[in-house]
């Protein structure tokens, strides 16, 4: 057991740290997120001449080959700063996908261009009536004379409006509910039958609707993981939620930051009101929330790599469980300390509060993976 | 960073386990899993079984009988006794006045009394507590005045957890009154049965006997029992605050009691229908669980913390571990009274004649609910962390 970051880790902090100080001071990311496109591609050139659009990349395919405890680094920061680059839909959702189920051919295509921050992924997977269940898939993929036609509809894609690459998950057989007969296949963005709704979610990022209707897929282009699609949607989910929960770990830090250095400025009835007893309490709940969370942010990082799925699962959904139980303590005790001003989009923790929000549905929320432990044999099984 | 068990480590822990599962009386484990109060004898029986394997002050420095193990292995240690039912050693001996007495005391005080804590030859309580001073504990007010080589010490001490059994108490006691009061402290070792001392068991709301009064009315103290300096017994105090805190977490009892009740949940219910079916229950312990296990990370993130400063790290999140501690364990005793229901009313005790303590396992998790209000009350209430907390994060 080794609780400490080391070197390499501490230095790839502060890289991403001094980036983020460039980047995302309050009004320049303003200006990103008010631009149409919510992002910039410029930003992200930046990402990938500092090694992030390839962070977890094999180094054979132009990626810095770093592990689960460097995403969790990378993502603390991104969280902090509010940074809306597609680092989760390009690198760990698209890349995480191809890295895992992308036969020789495929990854020598596309990693190189996703790790140079040329290429942008996206991973349609979500429909409609499946909230969070991974497995619930109603686009089908039909066989062809030299491929398989695409025939649904996907929501919340991330990203998906300017992904050049979209992943997109569809039934080869079997029901809606299978667990078995799910393929992933690689779809132009602009490929013909592919129609996008672009819009915008709650924390002002970027993500759109997307039709297909009767897009042809070449053979090639199907992921090559025959029997064990949904292990590997499972495995990429789960490392995602992880990196998700470091990127929370950022927000409420920041959050908490913030809220200190407001309550000890703030003055009323002529002292600081961080003199209140009632205010300091709260500070402290907020803390332990916090550091409930980054324990956990960790635990996850380390448990995303265990090959049993069930045992990786279930510390994946206590993980987020406590992620979002505690994003929505800090995030909304950090508004009610900073009184008016954190309820108005001109100051930080607003945004840092949306992001929160937007955290807790992704993946899961606590609801949903309360629901995964309660019906497992329990994290402290003999 | 790793969170993964070296083999050493797991390897370790497969020993403890071991040994436990081996050394434990059987009669003092029962009572142990049920709840049930622990005998003076028990406690001495299993503290010389542990003595005897070299572990009963592992924590403590390989000089005075210590393992020289590191902070993480000590947690590990604590972590898979406390799973397997082991009792803690007497804490006042062991955690507070062995270390204030090594730390801080001559080669006379350490060559007199360590020896004798360790195999539990002297049973220790706490003196700190008073009528008016709780949480304001440097307000206390029993005062040691000097007289010829001894202090003549009067006052009132409260809350004494297993007084009645103690040979020694050691307290916190007034030397100067003309000063700030955490100034005028000193750190005072008494024997229990010096003339002028009284003990007056008080009885808690779980029907239990554990804490007392302790009366000093004239109590003459040989100077020579004075720990360190006259008047910086605060500071010493203050160490203890400092120092030992993962074991106030008590994560390893609290896996034991969730394991627990999960079996009970799975084995209660009506009409064949086991109580971890609804789906409230199951949420309520799945949820417990998480919160363990982010507890059990976040204790090891202070160990690793301490370690790496040399034992000089003052984060906040060492008050987490008592804030969270506490709460999960109020949490899984509620959990269990209401898994017992109508059964937890009914007080079934070995002194009635049930002596089939599987059977009537209701019958103590109501004291037990009862019993642990006190755990966020004691060591620095939860409000008191809490300010502590506050305190350090609106310095930084």
């Amino acid at each position: 057991m080794d609780l400490q970051i080391n070197e390499q880790q501490r230095l790839l902090k502060e890289s991403v740290q001094k980036l983020a100080a460039d980047l995302y001071p309050f009004e320049k990311r303003e200006a990103i997120r008010l631009s149409e496109a919510g992002w910039s591609r410029d930003y992200w050139a930046q990402y990938a001449e500092l090694g992030l659009a390839g962070l977890t990349v094999e180094e054979a395919y132009g990626g810095i080959g770093c592990g689960p405890f460097e995403t969790m680094v990378v993502m603390e920061e991104l969280g902090r700063s509010l940074a809306p680059e597609p680092f989760v839909a390009t690198v760990l959702l698209g890349g995480g996908l191809i890295r895992h189920a992308g036969n020789e051919e495929q990854k020598e295509r596309l990693l190189p261009g996703l790790c140079s921050g040329e290429l942008l992924l996206a991973f349609a997977h979500l429909e409609e009536q499946a909230r969070h269940e991974l497995h619930d898939i109603a686009t089908v993929a039909a066989k062809t004379a030299d491929g398989y036609r695409l025939k649904g509809r996907k929501t919340l894609v991330l990203h998906g409006s300017d992904a050049d690459v979209l992943v997109v998950a569809a039934r080869l057989s079997g029901d809606r509910l299978d667990r078995d007969g799910i393929g992933l296949f690689l779809v132009a963005g602009d490929a013909s039958g592919v129609s996008r709704q672009g819009h915008r979610t709650i924390d002002g990022r970027p993500a759109a609707e997307i039709v297909f209707q009767d897009v042809d897929v070449p053979s090639r282009d199907m992921l090559d993981a025959p029997g064990e699609t949904l292990a590997v949607i499972e495995r990429v989910a789960d490392e995602t939620i992880a990196a998700l929960a470091a990127e929370g770990v950022g927000v409420m830090d920041e959050m908490l930051k913030m809220t200190i250095e407001h309550v000890g400025l703030r003055k009323q009835f002529g002292t600081e009101i961080a003199s209140f007893q009632a205010i300091q309490h709260r500070l402290a709940d907020m803390y332990i929330a916090l550091e409930q969370a980054r324990s956990m942010a960790i635990y996850a990082a380390g448990i995303g790599r265990d090959n049993d799925p069930e045992r990786r699962g279930a510390g994946i959904a206590a993980a987020k469980v406590q992620l979002c139980r505690s994003l929505r303590y800090v995030g909304q005790q950090a508004i009610q300390l900073h009184g008016g001003i954190g309820m108005t989009m001109e100051y930080k923790v607003g945004h840092l509060f949306q992001r929160a929000t937007a955290i807790e549905a992704l993946f899961g929320g606590a609801e949903h993976h309360l629901q995964t432990l309660a019906a497992g044999g329990g994290l402290f099984a003999a | 960073m790793d969170l993964d068990f070296t083999d050493e480590e797991a390897a370790f822990c497969e020993e403890v386990r071991d040994f436990v599962r081996k050394s434990l009386p059987r009669s003092i484990r029962q009572k142990m899993l049920f709840n049930r109060e622990l005998t003076k004898d028990d406690l001495i029986t299993w503290t010389r079984i542990l003595d005897k394997k070299g572990w009963a002050v592992s924590h403590w420095p390989v000089e005075w009988g210590g393992m020289g193990w590191s902070p993480v292995k000590q947690a590990l240690f604590i972590d898979v006794m406390q799973q397997e039912m082991a009792p803690d050693t007497l804490s006042f001996g062991t955690s507070m006045v062995g270390p204030i007495i090594y730390t801080f005391g001559n080669e006379t005080q350490k060559k007199r009394f360590l020896p004798r804590i360790v195999n539990l030859e002297d049973w220790w309580c706490q003196g700190f507590s008073e009528p008016q001073a709780g949480s304001d504990l440097a307000s206390l007010r029993t005062t040691a005045v000097r007289d010829g080589d001894d202090y003549v010490v009067n006052g009132q001490k409260t809350w004494t957890t297993l007084g009645q059994h103690a040979d020694w108490i050691f307290c916190l006691v007034r030397t100067n009154r003309e000063v700030k009061k955490q100034a005028g402290i000193s750190f005072l070792l008494i024997d229990m049965t010096s003339p002028g001392v009284t003990v007056r068991p008080i009885q808690t709301i779980d029907g239990g006997y554990e804490i007392n009064d302790v009366f000093l009315d004239n109590v003459r103290v040989p100077a020579e029992n004075l720990v360190g300096e006259e008047n910086r017994g605060w500071d010493y105090a203050k160490f203890l605050l400092q120092h030992e805190r993962t074991g106030i977490a008590r994560v390893g009892a609290s896996k034991a009691s969730l394991r627990r009740a999960r079996e009970l949940a799975e084995r209660e219910g009506r009409d064949n229908s086991a109580r971890l079916d609804l789906p409230h229950i199951r949420s309520r312990i799945a949820l417990l669980e998480v919160e363990l296990k982010a507890l059990e990370i976040t204790q090891y993130r202070v160990l690793s913390e301490e370690s790496q400063s040399g034992g000089n790290s003052h984060s906040p999140a060492a008050s987490i571990l008592k804030v969270k501690g506490s709460e999960i364990q109020q949490a899984i005793s509620e959990v269990m009274l209401d898994l017992a229901g109508p059964h937890a009313l009914t007080l079934l005790t070995p002194a009635d004649g049930h002596n089939d303590l599987d059977r009537s396992w209701a019958g103590t998790v109501a004291e037990t609910y009862l019993n642990w209000r006190k755990v966020s009350i004691y060591g620095g209430s939860n409000e008191i962390q809490r300010n502590i907390i506050a305190k350090q994060l609106l310095a930084s």
